[in-house]
């Protein structure tokens, strides 16, 4: 496999991320540890739609869902439920069950893909959300499996790695936060390579094929049915996985964890941070978790104006700035950060090659 | 025992009509606005409920009468699409589909959040334009508001239909939800008949809203079960077909309840009023993944 | 004889292809003119420019008046554009159709209008509850040319009518244009592939090649000068 000076460029910018990635804990607050946690779920529940809509085109409202049958696999591995199989009456400890999580929310969507090759465009967006919006109702419906309404706890559980004693690692002893953070990061930056490594390869260049032109996909000899259904798969697998993290950070499930809001805003996230690329993601994963923070006049109170924040503060207020936001960004930068990013990358090249001459 | 199941099942019926002709309503709109514009509205609820509150701004606040007030709130709702249509749609309507389905998102989320913002988030009231009483017709219970939110939802769709078939601007509109560069050529000003659909859409949307809050009580949460029984009405009919809504509005507002009068009996008796949105959600699903196109819509022939 | 139509160094392109390069060709009233040349050449692109369908630039004179504006403006100054694959409504009824044509007259005169327009075509007024996508291709050709006429125009544009049709229904539609340009004075521009017929059914003629204005001349020239035919019109 020849590697291109683009791809070396490429690497070593992850390297320099990941290394600012593992000092970080150190210079901010515990507090921030964990939104820096949360930071890294959404980025690997947006690696994995990426793959389905920025690279097969399949536009997915209902992710949230994936991400819920991973975060209601993980809690009932964690919990143990006597009922349910019977064999398994200990917990799983958090980590051992993040494949599972991964696994379990996989097959569904392999499940899922197929009968979705029948949708397109905003009939699939439908269906989707169809599914989404009923996820809840459906949890509640198991209740043995889940813990209906209340769903499952797992703060204070043995299971829960940190949430009883520091995590003693490396000869450092980390509270809950730090290792969740840590946890979480590396899950995410493996997941980045791991998504990398296959959109490089001809797994990735049949998806770009399906995405530009299904006919001359097929008249190339590019299975659809094969390509699209796992892209699914590999999508919801990484959405699991999110959603196993997710349900160890936020310590429990229940229906309401993972309400429609989720999946919109995954999609969100994903054209936010530009389709078809993995550097933009993480741009949408900072705005996807930390926009409707800032659109409250958290975090910015010192850049804003006072009368500016009082209005935004007010409830309702925020919503209207996320929502302008929105609208704009897609009027501005319907590319994403992505794009941006690329943009700059030419306006470069063409800075040296003028100045070349 | 008969007499009395029937006089149930026949009031079942007309508040199955009532609430199917609600659906039909957004339905109809989302169809509208697909048809001419290819764009799925996900704010189509808030917009609804939007002018809702501005008819109860105007009752409770500055003492309008009710019927007065539906119709500024009609009035107003037009605007309100004619405008979001050539503000923020235009400039999308045309690329990726994507980037389109975000904007609706953000008209969602922005308008909910005025919503709350400008009037709270504290659940109001907003009185029944006919009264809360109940009549007997041969035998059987039937509320007046019921029987008038059918009249208003029927009166709404024979209108339309009315304009589409027998006016000129009728006649416009449809010719560019059939072939708008033909329609161009002929001298139609396109964009403006777009927006002309997207005011349309917007009151048939007030309309629904207005007839759904009486009985449920005003908060910014008003529309969003509604918008997603008015999707599966569409999906049912068929998305592209304005009979399709209609019917499919009606259809689904009568069968849920169907299956509440049929819960009473063993065999249905799973069914509870939690179930009734899962329900619709399933039947989206179902005509989708079996036949897309809906009962009156026409199947997409895409060869590969 | 007034000029109708003046084209002078008309350019359009669809996005960065140059489709036309500097087309120049006058209509007077009461003429029908043919535009000719192969495929490519930028024929049909010439009509789009006028009807504005298109991007263009250079200078378009109709009646005397500058023509800005897109097909909607060129519609109102009373130019009717018959495009290419005939442009039906085909959801719509033949009735509806007709009535679209006249979209752009003010006029309620619509009854009148279709009585008008049926002379030229009888079976219409039997047909005007149907719709238009059940009408065979030659009937569609025959409704399309029915509905340009509902708006009274001063200038008719017809883009490849002859596409698609058998030989017997294309030579029907060109006796159609030839009554109503004898009859009415009505003013034709029409592009055409089939050299032969258009030459036959017309005054004058433009031969394009790679959106240019080629060669120029009455159409009975053209079509006695056998050097002409083997070059540009292939016959």
């Amino acid at each position: 496999m020849r590697i291109k000076r683009r791809e070396i460029v490429g690497a070593a910018v992850f390297a320099v991320f990941a290394g600012l990635v593992a000092v970080l804990p150190a210079f901010v607050s515990d507090f921030k540890a964990q939104q820096y946690a949360y930071v890294a779920i959404y980025l690997v529940a947006l690696l994995g739609l990426n793959v389905l809509t920025g690279y097969t085109g399949q536009i997915s409202l209902g992710h949230g869902a994936f991400m819920a049958i991973g975060g209601y696999t993980t809690a009932i591995l964690m919990a143990g439920n006597e009922e349910f199989g019977g064999s398994i009456s200990g917990g799983m400890k958090d980590v051992w069950t993040l494949p599972f999580a991964a696994l379990v929310a996989g097959l569904v969507g392999l499940a899922f893909g197929l009968p979705a090759l029948r949708l397109s465009g905003l009939y699939l967006a439908l269906a989707t959300f169809a599914i989404a919006v009923a996820m809840p109702s459906v949890v509640k419906r198991f209740e043995e499996l889940t813990g209906g309404s209340s769903g499952i706890n797992l703060f204070g559980t043995p299971e829960l790695t940190g949430s009883l004693t520091n995590v003693e690692i490396l000869g450092q002893s980390l509270s809950f936060n730090d290792w969740l953070y840590y946890l979480c990061w590396t899950v995410a930056l493996i997941a980045f390579v791991g998504a990398w490594l296959i959109l490089r390869g001809r797994t990735g260049r049949a998806f770009r094929a399906v995405r530009d032109s299904e006919t001359a996909a097929v008249s190339s000899g590019v299975s659809l049915a094969r390509y699209k259904t796992l892209a699914f798969g590999i999508s919801a697998a990484y959405a699991g996985l999110a959603g196993g993290l997710f349900a160890i950070a936020n310590t429990f499930v229940n229906p309401d964890t993972f309400p429609i809001a989720l999946s919109i805003y995954l999609l969100v996230g994903v054209v936010v941070g530009g389709l078809g690329s993995l550097s933009g993601l993480v741009v949408g994963a900072i705005f996807v978790y930390f926009l409707p923070t800032w659109v409250q006049g958290q975090d910015l109170g010192s850049v804003l104006p006072d009368r500016v924040i009082e209005e935004t503060t007010k409830p309702g207020g925020g919503q209207i700035v996320y929502g302008i936001i929105l609208i704009l960004l897609m009027f501005l930068l319907p590319t994403g950060a992505s794009g941006l990013f690329r943009r700059v990358g030419q306006w470069l090249d063409w800075r040296r090659y003028s100045r070349s001459e | 025992m008969l007499a009395a199941s029937f006089a149930d099942f026949m009031q079942q019926v007309v508040a199955g009509l009532a609430s199917g002709g609600i659906f039909a309503l957004l339905a109809l709109a989302l169809v509208i606005i697909h048809r001419s514009t290819g764009v799925i509205n996900f704010a189509q609820g808030e917009m609804a409920m939007l002018s809702t509150y501005v008819a109860w701004a105007l009752i409770t606040h500055h003492g309008w009468r009710y019927w007065p007030a539906f119709v500024a709130a009609l009035g107003f709702s037009f605007v309100f699409g004619v405008v979001t249509h050539r503000v923020v749609i235009r400039p999308v309507e045309r690329g990726n589909l994507l980037r389109v389905v975000i904007v609706t998102i953000g008209l969602l989320i922005g308008i909910n959040g005025f919503v709350i913002w400008q009037w709270s988030g504290e659940p109001r009231q907003i009185q029944s334009p006919f009264g809360s009483d109940i009549v007997n017709i041969g035998g059987v219970a039937i509320s007046v508001q019921d029987i008038g939110t059918i009249a208003v939802a029927l009166g709404m769709v024979v209108l339309l239909w009315l304009l589409f078939q027998f006016t000129k601007v009728g006649l416009a509109l449809r010719a560019v939800a059939v072939n708008p560069e033909e329609a161009r050529l002929v001298g139609v000003r396109v964009t403006w008949m777009l927006a002309l659909g997207w005011g349309l859409a917007a009151t048939l949307g007030a309309v629904a809203g207005l007839m759904t809050a009486p009985s449920v009580g005003l908060d910014p949460n008003l529309m969003q079960a509604t918008l997603i029984y008015a999707f599966a009405a569409a999906v049912l009919g068929g998305i592209d077909s304005p009979l399709g809504a209609v019917v499919g509005g009606l259809l689904l507002g009568v069968g849920l309840n169907m299956l509440s009068y049929l819960s009473q009996y063993e065999l249905f008796d799973w069914f509870t009023e939690e179930l009734r949105l899962p329900t619709a959600l399933l039947i989206i699903l179902v005509v989708l993944l079996v036949r897309p196109s809906g009962l009156f819509g026409h199947a997409e022939v895409k060869r590969v | 004889m007034t000029t109708l139509l003046e084209l002078d160094s008309l350019e359009a392109r669809y996005g960065p292809v140059q489709a036309l390069r500097g087309v120049s060709l006058t209509v007077t009233e009461g003429e029908v003119v043919a535009v000719l040349g192969a495929n490519g050449a930028g024929k049909t692109t010439t009509l789009r420019a006028i009807s504005g369908t298109v991007q263009r630039s250079g200078h378009i004179d109709f009646a005397g008046q500058q023509l800005k504006g897109g097909p909607e403006a060129a519609a109102r100054a009373g130019i009717a554009h018959v495009p290419e694959g005939r442009g039906t409504f085909v959801e719509l009824t033949v009735l509806e159709n007709l009535k679209l044509g006249a979209y752009v007259r003010r006029a309620r005169t619509v009854k009148e209008d279709v009585r008008r327009v049926s002379e030229y075509f009888p079976w219409l007024v039997d047909r005007g509850g149907q719709r238009a996508g059940t009408l065979s291709g030659g009937e569609q050709q025959m409704l399309a040319l029915a509905r340009a006429l509902m708006s009274r125009p001063r200038l008719l544009l017809l883009d490849e009518p002859s596409l698609g049709l058998a030989p017997m229904i294309v030579r029907e539609f060109f006796r159609t244009v030839r009554r109503l340009n004898e009859e009415e004075g009505l003013t034709v521009l029409v592009v055409e592939q089939d050299a032969r017929i258009a030459l036959a059914s017309s005054n004058r003629a433009y031969v394009l090649e790679v959106g240019r204005v080629a060669l120029t001349g009455s159409s009975s020239e053209l079509q006695g000068d056998e050097s002409v035919r083997r070059s540009y019109l292939g016959y």
